[in-house]
């Protein structure tokens, strides 16, 4: 950009777009774009390689008939129900942890450790935790209730077993979140209301959580995304089995379309949509309260 | 601070605090520690029964190097490094560009497009495949390391704006305002005001993003066909089906794939986590 053939004011008009361009070009072209090229595949009928066929709805009216759809669906509504527990677990943990003795430090991040590690590993230590006959897990319960459960290969368990491997990277991120947001509670008006006599449940539901209220609001959207978003451990720990009980829409979907075998390129595209539909309703919470932050900051 | 201190509690709560707390670790850990002590098992043991036991030898000498041999993880290793490494490049320099526009410019148009950028970021990944992976196989660069490091760093430029818009709108703004009124170009105040001062969120996102294209599985299975450009994710898999129950190599395996996020880990961990807890405190 030429600074002298430019006016000082137009340069301050154009520069913003400058900066942007490389970003926004990528983000539209591998992002924004694909959403809605994918939106349109789900009108389709289309092997992915041939000529596609328009068929208007058809592929939703299949997914309305399809047990696979409706074992998805709910199996995503178990996800997010169960992950959000990971936010009062990361609050408990975090309020354990959130004292100066000797080497706090270093067990605060052992504590974190889960959340660095891959989903994939964490998948296959919980399978191995899990295994019939050498697993850790059914051992442990076979000694509590004489009775030990292959939990992946069952079809009553295996997804609440994926579920807790899931959970456990997830604790950990929401117990980072609020130690950082316990770090930055106004000192002076704990102090104020232990003069006060308040401590213990009335302490932390009156003075701590309302002073936590960034902290939560970031771990419910990360667990929120987190639980819709869930593939690896579901690709990893059981494919989708036992036949096909603990299938996810995003599992769903990667069967379809994107394995192997899967040709199915409109009704994956149709399964993501549903996916994208659901997650757009949190997304658009998300930003409805940060767009009141902006306004209000 | 909340709770009480435990200095200031009776001696029995201190004495408890301080035996529960390596208890629960080891709980918590419980999974990691099975696999660690796992992959230092010789294979007889786990013929013979012994899968908790102390282990009858330290193999771990033997178990490691037959993951080596036994297997391309060396190579998905490096696949991993190569993805990895120019993905954080890319991220983070295309977002510095976009949140300094974010940031210091008013225009009309400003919240939509950082909103978009926001939006963008937590779309699930299934709705993006099917084009994605399409687009990858017109460029030419389907089962490429430059077609895999392509789409994640266009993906990765959505966190990392947000990341570094609100970063620098939290600098000093009168900064600009004075280089402005010194005439200084808008480039050269990105260049030489702005970004020298960007070094910890620079710091904090490298570390971060590392972490997550790792980490990454789906868009390795996607995007990566052949043993050559697969990463280490998705090599990972492929042992676990390749030896089944030999126990003792896939949890070598595992420690060896988490090595490098966790080594980062522990060597950055201030920057890793300021970057993790953004937007904890404030708002």
């Amino acid at each position: 950009m030429s600074t002298t053939r430019l006016t000082r004011r137009s340069q301050r008009k154009l520069a913003p777009w400058l900066f942007l361009a490389p970003g926004m070009l990528m983000f539209l072209v591998y992002v924004i774009v694909p959403i809605l090229q994918s939106i349109w595949i789900s009108f389709h009928e289309w092997d992915g390689l041939g000529p596609m066929t328009w068929v208007g709805l058809q592929n939703y009216v299949d997914l309305l008939d399809d047990d696979s759809f409706y074992t998805s669906l709910e199996n995503n509504v178990i996800w997010l129900a169960l992950y959000l527990l990971a936010v009062p677990a990361g609050l408990f943990i975090a309020l354990f942890l959130n004292q100066t003795v000797a080497g706090i430090r270093f067990y605060k991040s052992l504590f974190f450790f889960p959340f660095v590690i891959s989903q994939v590993v964490v998948g296959l230590i919980f399978s191995w935790f899990y295994a019939p006959d050498f697993g850790l897990l059914p051992k442990i319960l076979g000694l509590l209730t004489g009775q030990e459960i292959a939990i992946l290969a069952d079809e009553r368990f295996a997804t609440y077993g994926v579920i807790a491997a899931g959970l456990w990277p997830q604790i950990a991120y929401c117990m980072i979140l609020y130690l950082t947001g316990l770090n930055n509670i106004n000192p002076e008006l704990v102090e104020a209301a232990r003069m006060d006599n308040a401590r213990g449940w009335s302490m932390l539901w009156h003075i701590i959580i309302p002073q936590l209220r960034p902290a939560t609001f970031i771990a419910i959207v990360v667990t929120v995304i987190g639980a819709l978003r869930s593939f690896d451990l579901v690709s990893i720990m059981t494919v989708g089995g036992p036949f096909g009980a603990t299938r996810v829409l995003s599992y769903f979907m990667y069967e379809q379309s994107l394995s192997e075998y899967g040709v199915a390129m409109g009704y994956g595209a149709a399964i993501a949509v549903v996916l994208f539909a659901i997650m757009l309703v949190f997304i658009s919470l998300f930003i409805v309260r940060m767009l009141s932050q902006e306004r209000n900051g | 601070m909340f709770p009480t201190p435990i200095q200031k509690t009776a001696p029995w709560v201190q004495t408890g605090y301080k035996i529960i707390l390596p208890l629960a670790l080891i709980v918590w850990l419980l999974p990691l520690i099975g696999i660690a002590v796992t992959s230092v098992r010789p294979s007889s043991d786990l013929a013979m029964g012994n899968y908790f036991g102390l282990p009858s030898r330290f193999a771990a000498v033997e178990n490691y190097s037959a993951v080596f041999e036994n297997s391309n993880i060396g190579w998905y290793i490096l696949n991993s490094f190569k993805v990895t490494i120019p993905t954080v490049i890319g991220a983070i320099a295309l977002s510095c560009l976009t949140g300094y526009a974010l940031a210091v410019y008013r225009f009309r148009a400003n919240l939509l497009v950082f909103f978009l950028f926001v939006a963008g970021n937590f779309v699930p990944f299934q709705i993006l495949a099917i084009p994605v992976r399409d687009l990858t196989v017109k460029l030419g660069l389907y089962n490429t390391m430059t077609g895999l490091v392509l789409f994640h760093v266009a993906f990765q430029t959505g966190f990392c704006t947000l990341f570094m818009r609100n970063f620098i709108k939290a600098l000093p703004f009168a900064l600009i305002e004075s280089a402005r009124v010194e005439g200084v170009s808008e480039w050269k105040i990105f260049r030489h005001v702005v970004l020298p001062l960007m070094r910890p969120a620079i710091a904090a996102l490298a570390v971060l993003i590392f972490t997550f294209i790792w980490n990454d599985y789906f868009w390795a299975t996607v995007m990566a066909q052949s043993a050559d450009v697969r990463p280490v994710t998705a090599g990972m898999n492929e042992l676990k089906g390749q030896w089944k129950v030999a126990w003792e190599l896939i949890a070598a395996a595992s420690i060896i794939a988490a090595m490098p996020p966790v080594a980062m880990f522990f060597l950055m961990q201030k920057h890793f986590i300021a970057g993790l807890t953004l937007g904890a405190t404030k708002g």
